[in-house]
């Protein structure tokens, strides 16, 4: 996947990783049951309202508090399919490169970008560009250890293909 | 330039003379811990891996915690897949019901942690071992299961802030308020990425508890890990707990530090995060200048405070003395070896007496798992360490973090409250 392209859900500082996924739902592993409960405890409208592709930004630390990896397997279940924030938690950075979810560092993005605008994610670029206002944004670039991780699609593939 | 301690304990992990901030490194791992909620995804994970089994049963601890007593069926479903996986790969250090403790402070009992050690656990609060002079680090299923697989972790050595903790800390004044203190100064992002490197000669007037307490708390700070120097008290305890060998690290003189704060531990008072960021810090003087905050329920426990000196503060704080009417005080004690020391010395009598409740070890209420969930508005009083929204039951409930001392006064008075009110 080379970029993405879908409806904005916007959120502010410190998105825990107890409302991305409540801990009442972790007698589950199932990523479409999790999914069925992705940030309920912050925004009860999300799951009903999210589409294939559609993208999360947010402001600082998002990601925050318990190392759950429930929280990037809900959002990737739900559909969505980039995260951008002003900074993440390095938990949550880890368990999303991890399991293929892709995340990216803009600050610029996430104060340019508003609920229900259209934006388009190049992930080979890094280029973030917001449709609805017609700006771009240029997110941060993985290192190149962690572009194998994303490109083998997990920690685990990668493993097994050193 | 020098390195700080924690570089220095990658650096010799990764075998590398010398490592700086930022570098990518692979580090060899001493200890890789999951717990009933984190495992299961692990283990899910491990099937996928081409080379099966795992690197070494003797460095592999699975401690289910979180949900045990097995809360409803699914949760039983999760600790029988841990449970069966341990015993498939002969895991040495697998904690079942009536072995098992809260996870960080199981650990340390144990002797599985020891100073120079590198760490990985499925679980954010992995930091705490820090407080022995080891580097452990939260991750999630898949590093978990990568390191079960590997016995290795990348990681990028992160640079460091330096806390100097000088002064004797007053009366009742424990390792929770000085971690609330500092993360209510720099936020909870404050440590992003970073290691919290204590040092100072305030460390000697605190307790292993204590010392486990601060260093449990780095991630609230968004820390990687937080670490204290090894002293004669950290090893009277690695010796008394554990038969493996440790290694001592020290920072370079010249080592570099982001920032510097310097903490006079006699200045503190007691200090509550209010709803529903750990940075929200106020001192007890700034809330009893507010209007009384009314509290349904208290838990003292967990892997910040549910150790031997946290319940001994506790009891002497309800010793006694009674709940205020209509209070459900819950504490924990956060092992079996702690839970029969407290016995012993008759803290569980005093806690009964007081009409609070004890219970067998367990995360349960701390993450809004079971045994104490809130409803709709109710508000409590908790010596956890996350009081974000949800986090202990209903979306509209609140949760004040404070000391074992807070705690205990305020299920006495029914309000947020220190002992010297009483």
């Amino acid at each position: 996947m080379n970029n993405a392209k879908g409806t904005v859900f916007k959120y502010g500082d410190n998105v825990d990783t107890d409302v991305i996924i409540p801990a009442r739902y972790l007698n589950s592993s199932d990523p479409g049951e999790l999914a069925a409960h992705c940030m309920e405890d912050i925004d009860k409208d999300f799951i009903g309202r999210v589409k294939k592709g559609d993208i999360i930004v947010a402001e600082k630390n998002f990601g925050c508090g318990s190392s759950r990896e429930h929280a990037p397997i809900a959002i990737k279940a739900a559909g969505v399919s980039c995260v951008i924030a002003e900074t993440f938690a390095r938990i949550f950075y880890r368990n999303a490169i991890n399991i293929g979810l892709p995340i990216i560092e803009c600050p610029e993005a996430a104060k340019g970008i508003e609920a229900g605008d259209q934006v388009e994610v190049n992930f080979d670029t890094g280029i973030i560009t917001n449709l609805t206002k017609g700006s771009t944004f240029k997110g941060q670039a993985f290192p190149e250890f962690m572009q194998k991780i994303i490109a083998a699609e997990g920690l685990v593939n990668y493993i097994n293909g050193k | 330039m020098g390195m700080t301690m924690t570089q220095k304990i990658l650096a010799a992990a990764a075998g590398l003379p010398k490592v700086e901030a930022g570098q990518l490194i692979e580090a060899k791992l001493d200890l890789v811990l999951g717990n009933d909620i984190t495992s299961p995804v692990a283990i899910k994970e491990m099937e996928k891996f081409t080379v099966q089994g795992v690197f070494d049963k003797d460095k592999i601890a699975l401690v289910p915690d979180h949900f045990v007593p097995n809360k409803d069926i699914k949760s039983a479903e999760h600790c029988k897949c841990v449970r069966e996986f341990a015993r498939r790969n002969e895991i040495t250090n697998y904690f079942e019901v009536g072995e098992m403790g809260i996870e960080h402070a199981l650990l340390p009992e144990k002797g599985l942690t020891v100073a120079g050690d590198v760490i990985i656990g499925a679980d954010s609060h992995t930091c705490t071992y820090g407080a022995l002079g080891a580097f452990s680090t939260g991750v999630g299923s898949t590093d978990m299961a990568a390191g079960m697989a590997t016995g290795k972790a990348w990681f990028k050595v992160p640079a460091a802030i330096k806390f100097k903790l000088v002064g004797k800390p007053a009366e009742y004044i424990s390792g929770k308020d000085i971690i609330l203190h500092i993360i209510g100064r720099i936020g909870v992002d404050g440590a992003l990425y970073k290691s919290m490197e204590f040092v100072g000669d305030g460390i000697a007037h605190l307790s292993m508890d204590d010392r486990f307490t601060i260093a449990n708390m780095a991630i609230e700070a968004g820390g990687k890990n937080g670490i204290f120097p090894v002293d004669a008290l950290a090893e009277e305890y690695m010796k008394e707990h554990s038969q493996r060998p440790y290694k001592i690290y020290e920072a370079d003189a010249d080592a570099a530090y982001d920032e510097e704060y310097t903490i006079d531990l006699s200045t503190l008072r007691p200090t509550v995060s209010f709803p529903h960021l750990p940075e929200n810090t106020h001192t007890i003087d700034e809330i009893r200048a507010m209007e009384k905050i009314k509290i349904d329920q208290v838990v003292i426990g967990s892997c910040t405070n549910g150790r031997l000196n946290d319940l001994r503060i506790a009891a002497e704080v309800l010793k006694d003395r009674h709940v205020a009417k209509g209070m459900r005080c819950i504490v924990i004690p956060a092992t079996q070896a702690i839970y029969m020391q407290a016995m012993e010395e008759g803290l569980l009598k005093t806690f009964i007496q007081a009409g609070a409740i004890v219970s067998t070890p367990t995360c349960g209420p701390c993450l809004g798992g079971y045994m104490g969930i809130l409803a709709e508005g109710e508000r409590c009083v908790s010596t956890t360490n996350r009081n974000f929204v949800g986090r202990m039951g209903h979306v509209t409930s609140e949760i004040y973090l404070a000391s074992p001392a807070v705690a205990a006064a305020s299920a006495v008075t029914g309000v947020i409250s220190a002992p010297d009110e009483l």
